[in-house]
């Protein structure tokens, strides 16, 4: 396929990969997060960890939009779909994400919740139109990337003069989430996560260019290379990663120039300004409460605004106390270091998020990588 | 089917739709039985009216297996429910060995569902098993209330004859085996996802939906000592499948990307979906487990026969206790080929 394979050409791979093991100084270690579970997931699906060196090793990041969803929003999602003439729209890897009481989208919509899964804003936005009945909400979630299709959608609706759409916002923020890393005492303090660098996000960088990671760059002494979700991307922003912390250089890079300018793309932005403004603080599982990480939908446009137009009321919701997700998705663990990996969560039975989605760092893992941990576990016990 | 001599049948095909008279089993049952459906299966076990029909069967192990069909959409490019629920049974029966006989036909209709619909659907499954020389030889039509089913849900039954000495099953994979595949996979699968209503994309892609049987005749005639199993890679795909052998076998199978074959279209779809075509479904292909010295032979006899053109090995039965599928990616690394977690898709077959 045009423009994709080129991007998955094996023996450019391989040379790429060789150029890595023969540059990163066997004398130390090398610790990258890939922010994005786009990332995660190419990692995983074309089997890049077994290209690299030892001492190279991908920690990954909370990048993962279902992921960072915190339980009490899903639980509010759950609440509004069984109000009268509610149809809830959403997309489908929403459904599964296990919410507080055992319920899910999933759970709710077997009960008889109006829940309608969608692949876009405009399917939510045609829903409104053809079935003036029902009020429909949109529940709108992700990054920079998934923003500004839902302004365009508000936008369009009130053109439109709908008067029975709406959203249900949790759009967050990507630079917001990399500082609350950056600052968080396990990189900062303690030093439980090294951290030489980040590989950016592709998709979201479409969007917000590469100049919001130039503060960051420098002011925590961290090298960033926004990278492309192919394979040969990742492993090309790896070794540009490797020849930054050889140098000694915190720079931003941009390796997805085919699709990525500095300062983005100025037309998603302005319409993601007109309908949006910032949340003073939004809770990401995981992180905990970020201040300025997430968008509401701005007064001029509250008609729309789900959350006022129902008088939502959050409520925080712990997650499960055996899940490691909140540490997962900060690097501090890994998947497998969770008791319940394997054991009580799998993608069949998930206990947390980041075993739900696909780009979740564990449905990853256990999905395409976890033949390693046996295989791992049978060499120690040869060795032994 | 029953059959009764009766006046003219009274059948608006046009612009009739099914109503709870037409399985009430009185006139306008046999009226919708006598234009529909006689006409569509013709043959001389039908012909005699009886509610059930008798045959004789040859030597060998009789073979059995049914399948339910509740696909949406129901037409798509490159067949429908019809010719899909005997495509799909007809292969089922035939991935023993043997050479199947006969089929039977259950329909379950949604009052309402327009008479021309369900007048191609048979039409299409009459010319399915007459191409494929494995008569419809009984049956049965049920209508239900408007809301108790979606269209038609059709269930076929078939049976056949395993020539003596052949014993393929899913257990009998060894280490070393060859894997085989018939030809491009994930077709099926995007055909139909193409035409839903809320994926519009389009792509020139059509269902791989075809009987494979004449395929297994030539395998089994050429190889059939060196055939271990045969399986088609319909709901999950390949990824299932191979995960099915493995555990049934307890084995471990490795496959490698690049020799699995994919048409371009299929590959880009599934880009756009962000599926794996590894998990869509096949209607028109198979797999083959076989020992290591035949599979060369057995790929060059398989791309004789028109359904076998793209043939390939695409990997080996590999010794793991753990019975993952694992494949070598294309661009170096390795990964796991797993189970689809709960539905990726709405229902395709």
């Amino acid at each position: 396929m045009k423009y994709v394979d080129e991007f998955r050409d094996g023996k450019l791979g391989a040379k790429i990969a060789a150029s890595i093991r023969a540059e990163a100084d066997p004398k130390r270690h090398y610790s990258f997060m890939e922010f994005c579970g786009g990332h995660t997931h190419a990692i995983s699906r074309y089997g890049i960890a077994d290209m690299l060196p030892d001492n190279v090793h991908m920690i990954h990041g909370p990048g993962c939009p279902v992921c960072v969803l915190p339980v009490g929003r899903i639980d509010q999602a759950i609440e509004l779909a069984s109000r009268e003439n509610v149809t809830l729209c959403t997309y489908g890897d929403l459904m599964r994400v296990p919410a507080s009481k055992r319920r899910s989208l999933l759970q709710a919509k077997a009960d008889g919740s109006d829940i309608r899964m969608v692949y876009s804003t405009l399917d939510a936005l045609k829903i409104a139109e053809q079935e003036p009945e029902r009020r429909v909400v949109f529940f709108a979630i992700g990054f920079e990337t998934t923003t500004p299709p839902t302004a365009l959608a508000i936008k369009v609706a009130a053109k439109k003069k709908l008067k029975n759409f709406s959203v249900f916002c949790n759009h967050v923020l990507t630079p917001a989430a990399i500082q609350n890393i950056l600052e968080s005492p396990d990189v900062r303090e303690l030093g439980t996560v090294q951290l030489d660098g980040f590989v950016g996000p592709a998709h979201v960088s479409t969007v917000i260019g590469t100049q919001p990671y130039e503060y960051f760059a420098e002011e925590f002494h961290s090298p960033v290379v926004v990278a492309g979700f192919e394979p040969l991307d990742m492993i090309q922003a790896i070794l540009m990663l490797v020849r930054q912390v050889n140098a000694g250089t915190n720079l931003v890079e941009n390796e997805f120039s085919r699709a990525v300018k500095r300062h983005g793309n100025e037309h998603a932005k302005r319409d993601v300004a007109d309908v949006f403004e910032l949340r003073k603080t939004f809770e990401w599982r995981g992180l905990g409460e970020v201040p300025y990480s997430a968008l509401r939908i701005k007064d001029s446009y509250s008609e729309f605004d789900a959350e006022r137009l129902f008088s939502m009321t959050y409520v925080p919701t712990p997650d499960n106390p055996a899940c490691d997700c909140g540490a997962i998705l900060r690097g501090v663990k890994k998947p497998t270091d969770c008791k319940l990996f394997g054991t009580a969560c799998t993608p069949d039975t998930p206990m947390g998020s980041c075993m739900v989605s696909s780009e979740g760092s564990c449905a990853a893992h256990w999905t395409y990588g976890r033949f390693r941990d046996e295989d791992k576990a049978d060499n120690n016990k040869a060795r032994a | 089917m029953n059959n009764m001599k009766t006046r003219k049948a009274k059948l608006d095909i046009k612009s009739g739709r099914v109503n709870l008279t037409h399985g009430a089993g009185g006139r306008a049952m046999n009226d919708l039985i006598e234009v529909i459906f006689k006409n569509a299966f013709d043959n001389d076990f039908l012909a005699q009216g009886n509610d059930q029909s008798a045959f004789d069967v040859g030597e060998g192990r009789m073979v059995m297996s049914t399948d339910g069909y509740v696909i949406t959409p129901m037409f798509f490019p490159g067949g429908d429910i019809g010719s899909l629920a005997v495509h799909g049974t007809v292969n089922d029966v035939a991935l023993s060995g043997a050479k199947p006989l006969y089929l039977s036909a259950g329909f379950i209709i949604e009052e309402g569902f327009p008479l021309a619909d369900l007048k191609r659907i048979v039409d299409s499954m009459g010319a399915a098993s007459r191409a494929a020389g494995v008569p419809i030889i009984t049956g049965d039509t049920k209508v239900v209330n408007k809301g108790m089913a979606d269209g038609v849900f059709i269930t076929t039954a078939g049976v056949g004859v395993v020539p003596k000495g052949l014993e393929l099953s899913g257990d009998k994979a060894r280490v070393g085996d060859k894997i085989i595949v018939s030809g491009t996979l994930g077709d099926h699968g995007v055909a139909v996802m193409s035409k839903r209503e809320n994926l519009s994309f389009e792509v020139e892609i059509e269902s791989d939906s075809a009987a494979l049987h004449t395929l297994i005749a030539d395998m089994v005639a050429g190889h059939g000592a060196a055939l271990r199993c045969m399986r088609d890679p319909t709901r999950g795909g390949l990824a299932a499948t191979l995960n099915e052998l493995a555990e049934q076998s307890n084995v471990g199978m490795c496959i490698r990307e690049a020799d699995v074959p994919l048409k371009p279209q299929v590959v880009a779809a599934c880009e756009l979906l962000g599926l794996d075509p590894l998990n869509v479904a096949n209607e028109g292909k198979l797999i083959a487990i076989i020992a290591p010295e035949a599979a060369d032979d057995l790929v060059a006899l398989m791309r004789a026969h028109p359904l076998g053109q793209d043939a390939a090995v695409i990997g080996e039965v590999v010794a793991d206790e753990r019975n993952f599928v694992r494949m070598k990616t294309a661009f170096g690394g390795e990964r796991m080929v797993d189970w689809l977690s709960g539905e990726q898709l709405p229902r395709i077959c």
